[in-house]
């Protein structure tokens, strides 16, 4: 894995001369944070798990990105209008069966490996936005709780808790009946916001009414997800107040909010980097599952879950094909950030930093 | 008051909530009286739970008082709030007992110590230039500006602790125990560049420790605390080889002595039990229950810090006659 | 057994060339380097050092306490049982050794809480300890044995304490029971670990006036593990110092105190501030313990020493006798005589 180990320096040092152009000296005075770069890009190359996951995760956001753009089909073309034999046509592999599309067909006759471009993009921005809005939003709270202490603290730890007990199925149920309506209108009033929001999803702005119904069980899932953030950066937060670089901050005139983010934040910040990167799988899955259950965005939208969902009626006899491809995207997908997680927790773990520094240096020497 | 003096403290109390009662309270400092000199070291010592510690974060206001008046050159200080407050620590600073804890672990030691300077607006010119030259103040070199703390051995971190303390260049300085995290050696060169520094700056110390032998080297006067209260106070030396509380002659003859001949001669006097908690000390003079001379009036009176010889305050019934 | 091992008269241990390494991810530390000393009957021993000298370790190699990564590789530790009988505790069975661990050899570590475990009561932790040795024995026994043993370390009403839990203890009373308790099978040596470090002075007072009263009673052989030369001054017989994994002078308190040979002796002796004596200065040793991965050939004190010569960075120093039973390893001592 040295490649992974000497592209990760490559790009740690383009930085850092960046940095050196716009400010000269930057790399004198940040030696020791580039130093700290490379431990960790040299940790993580040491990783076969979670060099495995990086490599899926990016294999996902290239495709999640591009996809869109280069699938051979448009999801809104029905080819069942024009011939009823094109739904669920089996996997077609060469050289036995040619002509026909390669893992088969869904519902209406789109070739499936086609759609799912479409839903890699969907489920990829749902799950990144949902753990990028929910988390910050989590660890503020958590932050002001467990700094502030007392009522405050009170306060937002029960509130925390009402959402923590809230099933997040039940409020997107709740959700998916009332607000698509609301979003949609919004959607057709404005157009820069329905352009915004069918470039995000990969989707065409025809389909705002879909746009709304998946944007409502994003917001359902925002609104379920900041709690647990909240809980472990109030607990970590707990033990920071409590170390004497706090007061000593205190005497050196720092404001709250400067010792909070200065101090405090990047000392809780490493085992809440972990669980982000854990939890983009569960939302990729959480999100997928909604639509399962018919909360999503309906045809021609080609959501993942909701295309296996739609497979189900024909399960197993013709349509195995279709749950076995998406469902394996939707494992794969999800196992990449895992794994990714497991090597994160790995490097940023102060326990095995040591042993990582020796073997770098001992590898160097060699 | 005189102009020579540069904290006074008068009748300070802090009184904790006990978790989970509403009546009772933890007394960590239960009215203490005091005065610091300018440039002269005054030495805290007593044993766990005396409130030592917590005191020293009242001067510094790091804790709210329950009551009591702090005047720091004169003006209180005790309610001073925001600007005040930020004003006041410009001029009072402290040093923390485990340098391994007091330096943040995610910032470089030049981030560490610019920031009392950015937020003071001090002018400092060209700020590595000013860095540098600053470390060479406490033994240390240009070189250690961009480590972190973690690349920095104990006795380098504490030096940095000191320096981020003195850089705004305050009058008064708290130390909490600086030197019990490190070995004899790192100790003994911590010491001496605090003391030295203090020549240098004309510093103020409050020195807090649970090591007498410390205290008495670096204190020019020493108190005696017990259960939240200062039960003697004086000039060090005389202090050391007359003790009057009776306390104090427990404490001090408890003191190992890095001399056999006169560790094994010396009378052997011991204490008995361990002190009683905080959270509800005894009636009248908190010592009584241990105390061999404990009279009747012990029991029911507290007895106050009275001067009873030159510079020389002690709080024991015994000496209150006289 | 290979021949017949012997001590000398009145010798309870006697430990020759130890050596014990680290074989870490970072290289193989070189924690104990040949260590030898020894321990008298109802003699208190101390082993002085800084923070990562290696006499914790050293004292923990003794009944083979050693954990992986680390590992005894060399010496011989004579150890006179209370049958007479002489063995060498790095190469005895398990059995013996666990029959000899806690029975014969006991230990007091620096932190009390550690050493219980909270579930259990303190009448409990002895009743384990005696029934380990002597095999099953009635509750009752071992609860009247407790309550003798607690009044003996000076702990008030002991009926009831032998029944409490370690966490409705003070500190100071943790450590008198963990005393009793390591006291229960009447030891021949008692290796004490920084036992008063966490202590306050008063409470540390008594702990020391106890363990000085218990060793006479019990006539055993005392280890003191310590970093506070004040304690070496008040408890011990005889003293060894320990510098970077090896003993750098050995001899008695006195001899150590008044007449200190090698320079790291001198210099740690002045860095400690003695309240009974004016001190205008005190010493302060420059630089840094040297790591033990790969420490250097000849003496490893050279750095630091203010009176190196060449070769102490080339050779290490021999064991020179300075005056019977005083003993220090300096290349200074050897150009002198």
């Amino acid at each position: 894995m040295d490649f992974i180990y000497i592209l990760l320096k490559k790009i740690i040092w383009k930085y850092a001369g960046l940095r050196e152009k716009i400010s000269p000296g930057w790399i004198q005075k940040n030696s020791s944070r580039i130093r700290e770069w490379e431990l960790m890009a040299y940790a993580y190359s040491r990783s076969p798990i979670g060099v495995l996951g990086g490599l899926i995760v990016f294999v996902t956001f290239i495709l999640a990105v591009i996809g869109p753009m280069i699938s051979w089909e448009p999801y809104w073309e029905y080819k069942i209008i024009i011939n009823e034999s094109y739904r669920y046509m089996p996997p077609c592999l060469p050289p036995s069966c040619t002509g026909s599309p390669l893992l088969g067909t869904d519902e209406w006759g789109r070739d499936i490996i086609a759609m799912s471009l479409y839903g890699i993009r969907i489920s990829f921005v749902i799950s990144i936005v949902v753990v990028v809005l929910g988390a910050p939003l989590g660890i503020i709270l958590g932050l002001i709780a467990g700094y502030k202490g007392g009522v405050v603290d009170e306060a937002i730890m029960r509130i925390t808790d009402i959402f923590l007990a809230f099933p997040g199925l039940v409020l997107a149920i709740a959700f998916a009946s009332v607000l698509p309506q609301r979003i949609r209108g919004a959607l057709e009033s404005n157009s820069i916001l329905r352009a915004f929001f069918a470039g995000l999803f990969g989707l065409r702005e025809a389909e705002y009414a879909q746009i709304a119904a998946l944007l409502s069980i994003w917001l359902a899932m925002v609104l379920v997800w900041w709690p647990g953030y909240a809980r472990i950066v109030r607990g970590s937060v707990l033990s920071i107040r409590e170390m004497p670089f706090i007061e000593a901050a205190k005497l050196s005139g720092l404001s709250t909010w400067s010792i909070l983010f200065r101090h405090v934040l990047p000392n809780v910040i490493s085992p809440v980097l972990v669980m982000m990167t854990f939890d983009i799988a569960t939302a990729t899955l959480f999100a997928a599952s909604l639509s399962f259950l018919g909360l999503g965005p309906q045809e021609p939208v080609p959501e993942l879950g909701f295309l296996i969902s739609k497979a189900g009626y024909y399960f197993p006899e013709r349509s195995s094909h279709v749950v076995a491809f998406l469902g394996i995207i939707l494992l794969v997908m999800a196992l990449g950030w895992n794994l990714l997680g497991d090597a994160l927790r790995d490097i940023l773990d102060p326990r095995t930093r040591r042993a990582i520094e020796y073997r770098m240096e001992k590898e160097k020497k060699k | 008051m005189s102009e020579n003096i540069l904290l006074e403290v008068k009748d300070l109390k802090k009184h904790f909530r006990v978790r989970g009662s509403l009546t009772k309270k933890v007394r960590a400092v239960d009215g203490v009286n005091f005065y610091i000199k300018r440039g002269e070291t005054l030495g805290f010592v007593g044993e766990s739970g005396c409130g030592k510690t917590t005191l020293g974060r009242l001067v510094l206001k790091l804790i709210e008082p329950t009551s009591g008046k702090i005047f720091f050159e004169g003006k209180d200080i005790t309610k001073a709030k925001g600007r005040e407050l930020k004003e006041y620590w410009r001029n009072a600073q402290m040093v923390f007992q485990d340098p391994h804890t007091s330096l943040n672990p995610k910032m470089t030691i030049a981030s560490i110590l610019l920031e009392p300077i950015r937020f003071y607006k001090i002018d400092v010119g060209d700020e590595e230039e000013f860095l540098a030259k600053q470390m060479e103040l406490v033994g240390l070199g240009r070189e250690h500006l961009y480590r972190y703390p973690h690349e920095l051995s104990g006795g380098q971190k504490q030096r940095v602790a000191i320096l981020r303390a003195i850089i705004t260049r305050p009058k008064f300085i708290v130390l909490d125990e600086p030197t019990s995290a490190l070995d004899v050696s790192v100790q003994a060169q911590i010491l001496e560049l605090l003391k030295d520094l203090q020549r240098k700056f004309s510093l103020t110390y409050m020195f807090i420790s649970h090591d007498i032998s410390v205290v008495k080297y670096m204190s020019n006067r020493m108190a005696v605390m017990y259960l939240g209260k200062i039960v003697e106070l004086g000039p060090s030396d005389p202090l050391f080889e007359n003790p009057l509380h009776p306390y104090t002659k427990f404490l001090l003859a408890a003191v190992p002595i890095p001399d056999p001949k006169i560790a094994r001669s010396r009378e052997k006097i011991l204490i008995k039990g361990e002190p009683p908690s905080p959270i509800n000390p005894p009636p009248g003079c908190r010592f009584h229950p241990r105390c061999p001379f404990a009279m009747d009036k012990c029991r029911r009176e507290e007895p106050p810090l009275i001067e009873v010889e030159r510079d020389r305050f002690v709080a024991c019934w015994l000496y209150a006659s006289k | 057994m290979e021949g017949k091992l012997e001590l000398p008269e009145g010798v309870v241990l006697k430990v020759e060339d130890l050596v014990v390494k680290f074989y870490t991810y970072s290289g193989v530390v070189h924690a104990v380097s040949k260590v030898s000393f020894y321990v008298k009957e109802g003699e208190t021993v101390a082993l002085v050092g800084e923070t990562g000298c290696g006499k914790s370790v050293t004292t923990r190699a003794l009944t083979r306490l050693i954990e992986s990564p680390g590992r005894i590789e060399e010496g011989r530790v004579l150890f006179r049982r209370r049958n007479g009988e002489v063995v060498d505790l790095l190469k005895v069975d398990f059995e013996t050794l666990r029959q000899i661990r806690g029975n014969e050899i006991a230990y007091i570590f620096q932190d009390p809480t550690s050493a219980l475990d909270p579930l259990y009561t303190i009448g409990f932790h002895i009743h384990e300890t005696i029934e380990a040795h002597v095999g099953k024995i009635p509750k009752k026994e071992t609860l009247r044995r407790g309550i003798e043993l607690l009044r003996q370390v000076l702990i008030p009403s002991p009926e009831v304490r032998v029944k409490n839990y370690p966490h409705e203890m003070s500190g100071g009373m943790r450590q008198r029971s963990v005393i009793a308790i390591s006291l229960s099978n009447n030891p021949r040596l008692l290796i004490a670990d920084e036992p008063t470090t966490n202590l306050d002075v008063t409470v540390q007072a008594q702990i020391l006036d106890l363990l000085e009263k218990l060793q006479e009673q019990y006539k055993m052989g005392m280890i003191l593990i310590t970093h506070n030369l004040g304690i070496v001054a008040e408890v011990a017989d005889r003293v060894y110092v320990m510098y970077a994994g090896k003993i750098v002078e050995e001899g008695k308190t006195e001899q150590i105190f008044y007449n200190p040979q090698h320079p790291y002796t001198k210099l740690l002796l002045r860095a400690v501030p003695d309240p009974t004596k004016k001190i205008e200065k005190l010493e302060s040793i420059p630089g840094v313990i040297p790591s033990l991965i790969n420490p250097p050939p000849g003496c490893r004190f050279t750095d630091r020493c203010p009176y190196a010569m060449d070769k102490c960075r080339r050779e290490e120093p021999p064991l020179i006798e300075v005056e019977p039973g005083h003993k220090a390893t300096c290349w200074l001592l050897v150009k002198r005589g």
